[in-house]
């Protein structure tokens, strides 16, 4: 009697976590197919405007003005130019990554696994305060 | 050169290096940073840069797959990842105080020891050591095998977790997925069949290169021009990859050729950087 009750528990526990999986998979390969079309957009944007240019990347001088803020980037997509759009698509790119765990976290709160609610969480307060910390220095 | 020249020897270049990345399984970045700086004398700050964005894009893609077959350990990736990403974090930011012919030397170093994990051979293993902690953090799983699932179990998991950490570390600092070293700390480590820990790691390079990235973002090391044939080529070497390595049986040939490859490009770099060049 016990026994069949743990063995429907860990089939229940099983099916659940192939939802998830099921999930993530989805939202890793819609993530990273999006963030690619916008860098290849904006590549061949790039290169119509800029490709008889002469490249300059020696010397490390950051990346243009324009393109280090976000409203920057939104600016620059108005105005057509290529390397805003290849910006959004790799913040797009590094998003999705992130938002993996966003969704695990929701996973993991549906299966009501509170030590891994926990465990995404951190993960994820470590990204932030990763970027409040780029931001400073 | 023009710009339209550079892009397409760039193209072509991480094209092939995403391809030999996923052939190996150890990922197309660290082949990228050496093409990038020695062949088309870019600044490493952009060839890291460009670097990270190609590793999230294949941990992502590849990934996707894997994690919908139910060979990935959804937990143990997540649990690992807090090593690695804290890892990641400090490693970007002491990155800008570490001077450039450092960070060279020590690519090449981490490259070499790439080389000799891709020469390892692969005994399949499968641990049934019980471990207080792997069955606290519910670590232990299985995975789907010709005959049913495979029921395997987590051992050391301190050490693989300190393992992570310098891995992480070293994700940060040189740009790259360090594939090669997550590898070490779950077959090596922690004892997990071959099949989970490729699979797993590659779940977790992502979030780990995410981690990094974002402070390189805010850096200006991520120059869109260097960065988006980059990703194009190496994404979309990797997905042929993925297509040959379904037909093909024997890699090993493949392994040994990539091994030279990657130990000639890390004695060229150890020696940039020794003389000051990158």
């Amino acid at each position: 009697m016990n026994h069949e009750l743990t063995l429907t528990n860990k089939k229940m526990k099983i099916f659940k976590d192939r939802d998830m999986q099921q999930l993530l998979g989805h939202v890793l390969r819609t993530g990273t197919m999006v963030s690619i079309t916008v860098v290849f957009i904006g590549g061949a944007f790039f290169i119509y405007r800029h490709g008889q240019s002469i490249p300059d990347y020696h010397k490390w001088n950051g990346i243009p003005n324009f393109i280090r803020t976000a409203s920057g980037i939104f600016h620059g997509i108005g105005a057509l130019k290529g390397q805003a759009m290849i910006q959004l698509g790799i913040v797009l790119l590094i998003a999705t990554p992130i938002l993996r765990i966003v969704f695990s976290t929701i996973g993991f709160v549906l299966e009501k696994d509170y030590m891994y609610i926990g465990i995404s969480l951190l993960v994820l307060g470590i990204i932030f305060f990763s970027m409040l910390s780029g931001h400073a220095g | 050169m023009t710009i339209l020249i550079f892009t397409l020897i760039l193209l072509v270049g991480s094209y092939g290096a995403g391809l030999l990345g996923s052939l190996t399984g150890l990922g197309g970045g660290f082949i990228i940073i050496p093409l990038v700086t020695l062949l088309l004398n870019v600044d490493i700050h952009y060839a890291i840069g460009a670097s990270l964005v190609s590793v999230i894009a294949t941990s992502s893609g590849s990934a996707a797959a894997f994690v919908k077959e139910g060979i990935t350990n959804m937990r143990l990736g997540m649990f690992l990842e807090i090593a690695t990403t804290a890892g990641a974090m400090c490693g970007a930011i002491v990155a800008v105080y570490i001077p450039t012919n450092y960070i060279a030397v020590l690519f090449g170093l981490i490259l070499i020891a790439s080389a000799i994990v891709s020469l390892q051979k692969k005994v399949i293993s499968v641990e049934h050591t019980k471990s207080v902690l792997a069955e606290k953090l519910k670590l232990n799983s299985s995975y789907p095998g010709p005959n049913g699932p495979i029921e395997y179990t987590v051992t050391r998991v301190g050490g693989g977790f300190v393992m992570m950490i310098f891995a992480g570390l070293i994700s940060g600092l040189l740009g790259i997925g360090s594939g090669a070293l997550k590898v070490i700390a779950m077959d090596n480590i922690m004892r997990i069949p071959f099949k989970v820990s490729t699979t797993t790691s590659n779940f977790m390079i992502g979030v780990t290169a995410s981690a990094s990235a974002v402070v390189y973002l805010q850096r200006g090391y991520i120059s869109p021009g260097v960065s988006m044939p980059v990703v194009i080529g190496v994404l979309a070497g990797a997905f042929t990859g993925s297509k040959i390595l379904v037909n093909s049986s024997s890699s090993k040939w493949l392994r040994l050729i990539f091994a030279v490859v990657i130990s000639v490009l890390a004695l060229q770099m150890i020696y940039h950087g020794m003389t000051g060049k990158i």
